[in-house]
């Protein structure tokens, strides 16, 4: 009765439109649920049984990408109650901890997964370092990472900013200080007053939209923070795993 | 599957169970290795990966019992807090404007970790260590590496754990509470302690602290060119000059940490424009 059931299902029409394959319990069905289907073909069908060593890779990039993952789920489940408001924001973080169900959950996991993302980006990157990952035919793969090295902390910092707390305040106030002392384009930079910058015109007031951080200030990391740098590490990431198929996995022969 | 899938240009070997179906380039991984080598992603694979995916959660899970997200007052223009710390991965580099202008430890610096890191495979020429852990057969480029982030993690350290009121340094059983004399620690640039020495003027005191900055970078590339010819031959000369301004400047970070804490020397170069 149960296997007819089932037959029916697996059988009909509908069901076969979006599993093109039967159950990968063959060499056959497992290699089209690999490659037919778009999440998971981002790996080969097969792979050399010693790269799958949990003591070469520790899963670290595997980490990091799901704590991204983490991230953009718990990112966009805040976006829902929080609005880019400095007289509102700080009150939407308030309603978040006592209020909301699963507020604190969420604001919690998306914090830490945040420290945790940075962490293992460096961790998986220092295991690249040591086992040579980097040399040809990488190099350019390597280059992918230290960008979205970069990426992954200007996300946090931008993020850091959002609660319009006291930390927030300034550690964004500082942060930005240090972009008006660039040389030749910083208000306070070696060369920059002799080049004609201003605190009004220079690359600090680009970043802030104004001389201090303020409204504008608040609704440009807000941008930057949901929308304008996932969307560039995704992009990366893309490039990423795309580089890691072509290249070839370094791994122990 | 069968014969179906079996081309022409892979004429089946009637002692194999298997034909060959993809062909590669020479550095892909799977080149001259036998299918035995693999298995299927599809469960191995995927079954570590999903591991590690509920391993993570659980462990943020725990955590979140423990420790919770932060959040402070309104933010309040009129008042800044003592001390005011950056999120702990930028504590270093706040850790560095105790030891450089803020337009070097603030933007050129990071600006050249950054470049560095990119250029490192380029300038590692050693083609020794891929695809497993060595540090007997590439010492060099592992002690750059490490050296580099033994300072950034240091300095996040102190940053977090000694520093207090007014960014001074603290020790943990220091009172945290009590502002320092700041009188206590005095600064001087270089050129000062010559002119107190030699007893010449202060510009020729700057001149000396010059002439120390350029012959630090200008000695430390010429001699190792000398003493370790095999090495600089096999990087070739822009390669070592890009290798070489890199590695000083990090060396450079140290010194002058050593020098500030120790001496309590502010600046070694001094120019109109810019001192380092
Ligand atoms: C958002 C951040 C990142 C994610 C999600 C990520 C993800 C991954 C994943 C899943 C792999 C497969 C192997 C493994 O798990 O170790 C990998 C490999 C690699 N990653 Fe990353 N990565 C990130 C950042 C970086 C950084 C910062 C670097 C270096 C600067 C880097 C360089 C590499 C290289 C060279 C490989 C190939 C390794 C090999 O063939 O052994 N990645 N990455």
């Amino acid at each position: 009765m149960l296997q007819k059931i089932k037959n029916e299902i697996v059988e009909s029409q509908i069901f076969k439109s979006v599993f093109r394959h039967g159950y990968p319990d063959n060499d056959l069905d497992r290699a089209y649920a690999i490659f037919s289907s778009v999440f998971l073909h981002i790996h080969p069908v097969k792979v050399r049984r010693s790269a799958l060593r949990m003591r070469y890779t520790f899963c670290l990039g595997g980490i990091t990408l799901f704590l991204f993952i983490i991230l953009a789920v718990t990112g966009i489940w805040l976006m829902f109650y929080y609005t880019p408001y400095t007289g509102l924001a700080y009150r939407n973080i308030k309603d978040l901890q006592f209020v909301i169900f699963g507020g604190n959950l969420m604001r919690d996991l998306h914090r830490f997964a945040a420290h945790g993302m940075v962490l293992f980006v460096w961790l998986h990157m220092t295991r690249v370092f040591l086992t040579g990952a980097y040399k040809a035919p990488r190099e350019f793969n390597w280059i992918v990472g230290v960008v979205l090295l970069v990426n992954t902390l200007v996300l946090s910092w931008t993020g850091y900013l959002l609660p319009w707390d006291q930390l927030a305040y300034w550690a964004v106030t500082v942060g930005a200080k240090m972009a008006s002392y660039t040389p030749l384009i910083g208000q306070n930079g070696p060369w920059g007053p002799q080049l004609g910058f201003l605190p009004t015109n220079d690359i600090m007031f680009m970043l802030l939209g104004g001389t201090v951080v303020g409204q504008n200030a608040l609704i440009r990391f807000y941008v930057l923070h949901c929308v304008v740098l996932p969307l560039v590490v995704t992009v990366f990431l893309a490039v990423h795993f795309w580089r890691i198929r072509k290249d070839g996995f370094s791994g122990p022969l | 599957m069968d014969e179906k899938v079996t081309r022409e240009i892979f004429p089946r070997d009637s002692r194999k169970s298997y034909g060959l179906v993809e062909l590669m380039k020479k550095t892909a991984p799977i080149v001259k290795k036998e299918p035995e080598d693999t298995v299927y992603v599809w469960p191995n694979l995927l079954m570590i990966e999903i591991i590690c995916a509920i391993l993570v959660t659980v462990g943020l899970m725990v955590l979140i019992q423990f420790e919770h997200a932060p959040l402070r007052s309104l933010a309040d223009p009129s008042t800044t807090p003592n001390p005011m710390r950056a999120p702990w991965y930028f504590l270093g580099l706040q850790e560095l404007l105790v030891y450089f202008d803020p337009w070097y430890a603030g933007v050129v610096l990071p600006g050249m970790i950054i470049v560095g890191l990119m250029l490192f495979p380029y300038l590692d020429v050693n083609p020794k260590g891929v695809g497993y852990y060595t540090y007997s057969e590439r010492k060099f480029a592992v002690f750059n590496y490490s050296f580099g982030f033994a300072i950034w993690w240091i300095t996040i350290i102190i940053g977090t754990y000694l520093r207090g009121l007014d960014w001074q340094w603290y020790w943990p059983w220091s009172n945290h509470l009590e502002h320092m004399n700041p009188a206590l620690v005095t600064l001087i640039p270089l050129h000062l302690i010559f002119v107190n020495w030699f007893h010449v003027s202060e510009g020729v005191g700057k001149l000396f602290g010059d002439i120390i900055f350029v012959g630090y970078f200008a000695l430390g590339t010429i001699i190792p060119m000398i003493v370790w010819k095999p090495m600089y031959k096999a990087m070739g000369l822009w390669r070592y000059l890009t290798f070489s301004f890199f590695f000083l400047s990090m060396m450079g970070v140290a010194l002058k940490i050593v020098l500030r804490l120790l001496f309590n020397i502010k600046y070694v170069l001094v120019t109109p424009w810019i001192n380092i």
